[in-house]
């Protein structure tokens, strides 16, 4: 780890101009990544500004939804029963992410910049253009079972590693971002992005952009939602493949559908593919089967994980399946 | 408890009259003597001994796994303030290289570190950074830069396996190729055969205490606080390697924070750590990483079994064949002995065992959790399941007809085994009667559910130790061996042995242990701890009771004046009459008026003319239930059953606890655990413990844990046959089982991961 200066930020506007005014420099909120990435010297900030006495922790409602503090821990927002009730896949992705330790110290804000686990990413002994740009792949020739199968590039393919933003997708989430510029809302599935040519950009936001809140819409299909994970264990471990559904159904037709993958892709994986397919149609198994095909279009395996293909198919229907039903979700 | 108690019975036939010694403190369940140091943190590990003046060591990994390095640019780091020194193979001390037996246990001591640039694997240790404090320490040896010249590595056993070599040492005591009758013949011929390889991946230890060692010069002088399984292994090594006699060297380890094996050997960090502190002439801590672990303190090498098996009709085999490949390093050798329980397991004439080596660029493989019956009775236990199937039998009544009655290797009789009791009452207790024969035939729910058996075998190992007990005028008494606690509860257990022999409630008695200016001891591995040290305690607490008695009894102002040693019983801390307990005196009175301060006694264990006249074996029986999500594959496990002949249990509480430690680590490596290597790099990709996945507590079921009631008098004077690794034995073959029968689908290469399973069979 880098020697690096802490400083304790007091104001928003404050905390937002000493890293306008350092290029060097980041904010620090739960540090459950950011300082595992500092210690294997993945990351080398030359200057930290904690921004946790901020009061950025609220769960309060606004008109048309429930707006959620940056600061707000996993574990709050996964058991704040406004969320629970009304959007349900948020707290269950919640939950089957981390361990509790990690979720009360893991922030909403955090939980959105966390990178990927790219296991080639997170040692400096290999190459890694995430890592240093134009140094190489070598997940693509190496050992790839955890990687992507969907929008990755020849130059990068990680995947995002966060639960909650699978479900923070299917809910139409938004986020509230402030910067030397002022406020700023973006669609949270404009945040994150392909790796492209450019992996190591993992998301839009300015470096000198601090997220304040992510907005949850009230909508109609919030409340009909869930979150199915399929792992290597039953706790503490990433998703091999996750889904986060959303329906709206009258009359057993569904008027309006989120679908959203994880572990599959540099980002979470909004398949409106698969949305089309839903919309409009019946709830049933045939509607739920060709929902799962159209939500790997344009999969491209690599040598270890085709089977995330399969995987997510059988997920989606599974998921869908249980959210239409009434049923949560989940683990698998 | 009560089936506990119905199958004492049998034991107490079978293993003849117990000595009288059972007076009620060994053998009950007690706590962990040293449960409230640990949990107030007050035990102290290697790296906690406070010392003023102390300086901080980092050690940097090579990134490349083969070739030579060309230079250094230490700029950089010397930059760093607060670094005292850098060391790197240009300036490092000349290390003398550690010949040892290698029945002594180091597989590693053979290439000292430092000492030239050539790189035999990825992680390796070429340069060291002490500074004044462990964040300096770490920073420069962040920075230091190397240049290499990059030779490709061997990281793949399947492409080397045409290098594959006979081991120069013996596997497991016997020969690499082994055979008993015609066990080609027998197999052609048999009725019904399974002939398939299994293959179990390189894993790690993980001990949660990382390896340690803080080391301290005193002129030509050096003491150790080491993480160890070994200290007088420890003492020796460093002897040998900074030319200094034995007597000048003090290892100390009081706590070991886990070993599973991986600190029976002196790694490379230990010389490292007090070359340095020789260097900066101040004492030096040196705590691995987490990430260092996983290249440079050793790993189960994976293993790739032919298992070949040919049986009658009705199931009787007439072949065991039992060979394949493990690798090791380039530099030095070390066998996984897979094929070792094969040799004793089931009764049959015709038998081969054959092993071969495969040398990669990784670091040397070592001892792990029951090294060899782990794997190989993964690959025995699965085959001899797939064999029932094959038969149409149920799996006990299999194992029961090929039931060895002596032990077919040697020939000679088994000390004790209840390994019939063990599938009995396992099977009662489990549930197994419940079992469908068909695989995919039982469901809850959406869920497939299975049963699966396997057997547990360890052999009983003994090794020297000794032992002095003290009696004190105060009436207190000290017992002392340089074994370890692991963990395990060794602390506990030998307080228990000497409290008993010394006739001294426990709070009266303290053990001291791990620290070589006491009576020796060996590595603590091969489950041989209680045997050889709780022997060792019982012979010299014995022997000071008896100079107490002799005190007594040649003293004209005692009550016990003129009584035969026989007639003198040490009990509640007095000597007196067996036919007249009022009669007597405690030991205070005794050795004040004696004007003794304390009696001691030392004492050898020695085992020599032990296991010839029987063959001493742990057995178990392991049962396991699953449940499988038919769509993802995911297996977890729902139930587990163990039930263990161990000899005499010392303590129930410990040696459940042992066994569930073992069940646990058996369903890790069942379902999870595998250490990956990158074959174009050769570095493990996987290099900590949110990547390498062991279980967590979501994963562990509840266990049901029985230890059978017996007394194995061939086995060890105090009766007990070794209660450590016997639980991980089995454990993967019994949850494979399992998982083959919830779902149709045979899986020979652990782990067991969901993507194995989805889209085969009940899974299609």
């Amino acid at each position: 780890m880098n020697s690096f200066t802490y400083k304790r930020a007091t104001s928003q506007a404050e905390a937002i101009r000493d890293v306008a005014g350092n290029s060097n420099a980041k904010f620090l909120a739960g540090g459950t990544n950011l300082i595992d990435l500092m210690k294997m010297n993945v990351q080398q900030p030359g200057e930290l500004i904690d921004i946790n006495r901020l009061a950025l922790k609220k769960i309060e409602e606004i008109p048309g939804g429930l707006r959620l503090g940056a600061l707000a821990s996993n574990s709050e927002v996964a058991n704040d029963r406004r969320v629970r009730e009304r959007f349900p896949v948020l707290s269950e992705a919640l939950l089957a992410g981390a361990s509790p330790q990690l979720r009360n110290m893991a922030t909403v804000g955090g939980n959105l910049l966390q990178r990927t686990r790219c296991y080639y990413f997170m040692d400096t002994a290999f190459p890694c253009n995430k890592r240093v740009p134009g140094s190489g792949c070598p997940a693509i020739p190496g050992f790839n079972r955890i990687h992507a199968i969907l929008g990755a590039s020849d130059k990068c393919i990680a995947t995002h590693p966060s639960d909650m933003c699978v479900a923070l997708v299917a809910l139409d989430a938004v986020i509230r971002v402030e910067g030397p510029r002022g406020v700023r809302e973006m669609k949270l599935t404009d945040l994150h992005r392909l790796p492209g040519d450019t992996p190591q950009i993992d998301t839009n936001l300015q470096a000198d952009e601090l997220i304040v809140a992510v907005d949850l819409p009230s909508t109609a299909f919030a409340k009909r939602s869930g979150y199915l994970k399929v792992r290597d264990r039953a706790q503490y471990a990433f998703a091999l493949v996750s889904v986060a559904v959303a329906l709206e159904i009258k009359n057993g037709k569904i008027m309006a559908a989120r679908l959203a993958l994880g572990g599959v892709a540099h980002k979470p994986w909004r398949s409106q593919e698969a949305e089309r397919v839903l919309t409009g149609a019946q709830a049933n198994a045939q509607t739920f089967k060709a929902a799962a095909l159209a939500a790997v279009t344009g999969a491209v395996p690599q040598k270890h994980n085709a089977f995330k293909i399969e995987m997510a198919k059988r997920a989606v229907v599974r998921i869908l399946n249980q959210v239409a039903g009434g049923k949560q979700g989940g683990a698998a | 408890m009560s089936a506990n108690k119905q199958s004492g019975k049998a034991a107490g036939q079978k293993s003849g009259k117990a000595i009288s010694q059972n007076k009620g403190i060994v053998g009950q369940p007690v706590n962990r003597v040293d449960g409230r140091l640990k949990v107030t943190g007050a035990a102290r590990y290697a790296v906690e001994f406070p010392f003023e003046n102390v300086a901080y060591a980092a050690l940097v990994g090579t990134t490349i796994a083969n070739g030579r390095i060309k230079s250094f640019d230490l700029s950089a780091a010397q930059k760093v303030p607060g670094v005292l020194h850098i060391m790197t193979h240009e300036n490092a001390p000349k290390l003398k290289p550690v010949v040892t037996n290698p029945a002594e246990g180091d597989a590693a001591g053979r290439r000292v570190p430092m000492q030239s640039p050539v790189v035999y694997y990825s992680g390796q240790y070429i340069a060291l950074v002490v500074a004044e404090t462990l964040e300096q320490a770490r920073r420069a040896a962040e920075l230091i830069r190397v240049t290499y010249e990059e030779q490709p590595p061997a990281t793949d056993m399947d492409r080397e396996r045409g290098k594959a070599y006979v081991p120069k040492q013996r596997v497991a005591g016997k020969p690499a190729d082994s055979t008993r009758g015609n066990p080609d013949a027998g197999l052609s011929g048999a009725a019904v055969r399974v002939d398939e390889i299994y293959r179990t991946p390189t894993e790690h230890h993980n001990p949660m205490e990382p390896h340690a060692t803080t080391a301290v010069w005193e002129g030509d002088k050096l003491t150790v606080y080491d993480a160890t399984q070994y200290t007088y292994g420890v003492r020796h090594a460093m002897a040998v390697t900074f030319g200094v006699p034995e007597e000048n060297v003090r290892i100390i380890c009081k706590f070991t924070g886990g070993g599973f094996g991986c600190k029976g050997t002196v790694w490379a960090h230990v010389p490292l750590a007090a070359a340095a502190a020789r260097q900066v002439k101040r004492p030096v801590r040196l705590a691995t990483t987490r990430q260092q672990m996983f290249a440079n303190m050793g790993h189960r090498a994976e293993t790739e079994q032919r298992v070949a098996l040919g049986a009658t009709s009705d199931g009787k085999l007439t072949a065991i064949i039992h060979e394949g490949l493990t690798h090791t390093s380039v530099y030095d050798e070390y066998v996984e002995p897979f094929s070792k329980p094969t040799h004793m397991m089931y009764a049959t004439e015709n038998f081969r065992a054959s092993q071969r080596l495969v040398p990669l660029n990784v670091g040397t493989p070592t001892y792990m959790r029951a090294p060899g019956e782990t794997p190989g009775m993964f690959a025995l236990e699965s085959a001899l399941d797939e064999l029932a199937y094959k038969l149409n039998m149920d799996p006990i009544q299999l194992r029961l007809i090929n039931h060895a009655e002596t032990d077919p290797d040697g020939k000679l009789p088994w000390s004790t085994k209840l390994l019939k009791e063990s599938y009995k009452i396992g099977a009662e207790r489990f549930g197994w009667s419940r079992r469908k024969p068909q695989p995919n035939s039982m469901r809850d729910g959406r869920y497939l559910i299975g049963m699966g058996m396997a057997t547990a075998v360890y052999p009983v190992n003994h090794f020297p130790a000794s032992a002095r007990a003290r009696i004190r005028q105060d009436g207190t008494a000290i017992a002392e061996s340089s074994t370890h606690d692991l963990g395990t509860g060794a602390y506990t257990v030998l307080t228990q042995v000497a409290a008993e022999t010394l006739g001294l409630p426990m709070e009266r008695v303290r053990v001291e242990i791990g620290d070589t200016n006491l009576p020796k001891a060996f590595v603590s591995g091969g489950s041989a701890t209680t045997m050889s040290v709780g022997s060792a305690i019982q012979g010299a607490a014995r022997g000071a009771i008896t100079k107490l008695k002799e005190i007594a009894r040649a003293d004209k102002s005692s009550p016990l004046y003129g009584a035969t040693a026989e007639q003198v019983v040490a009990k509640d801390g007095r000597l007196s009459l067996s036919d007249n307990p009022a009669k007597g005196e405690t030991y205070a009175e005794i050795l004040s008026r004696a004007r003794t301060e304390e009696v001691e006694a030392s004492f050898d264990m020695q085992f020599n003319d032990r296991q010839k006249t029987h063959s001493s074996h742990s057995f178990g029986a392991h049962f396991a239930e699953v449940r499988v999500d038919p769509d993802f594959g995911e297996v977890r496990v729902t139930r587990f059953g163990g039930v263990f002949d161990v000899g005499r249990v010392m303590n129930m509480k410990l040696a459940e606890s042992q066994m569930r430690g073992g069940i646990v680590m058996g369903l890790g490596m069942a379902l999870m655990e595998e250490t990956v290597l990158d074959k174009n790099l050769g570095h493990v990709v996987n290099r900590d413990l949110a990547e390498y996945h062991v279980p967590v507590n979501a994963d562990v079921p509840h266990m049901d844990v029985l230890l059978l009631e017996n007394f194995d008098e061939y086995a060890s004077p105090i009766g007990a046959k070794g209660a450590g690794e016997i639980g991980i034995v089995g454990v993967a073959a019994a949850i494979a089982n399992a998982v083959y029968h919830a779902t149709g689908v045979r899986v020979r290469d652990l782990p067991i991961t969901p993507d194995k399973l989805m889209g085969k069979g009940a899974l299609a």
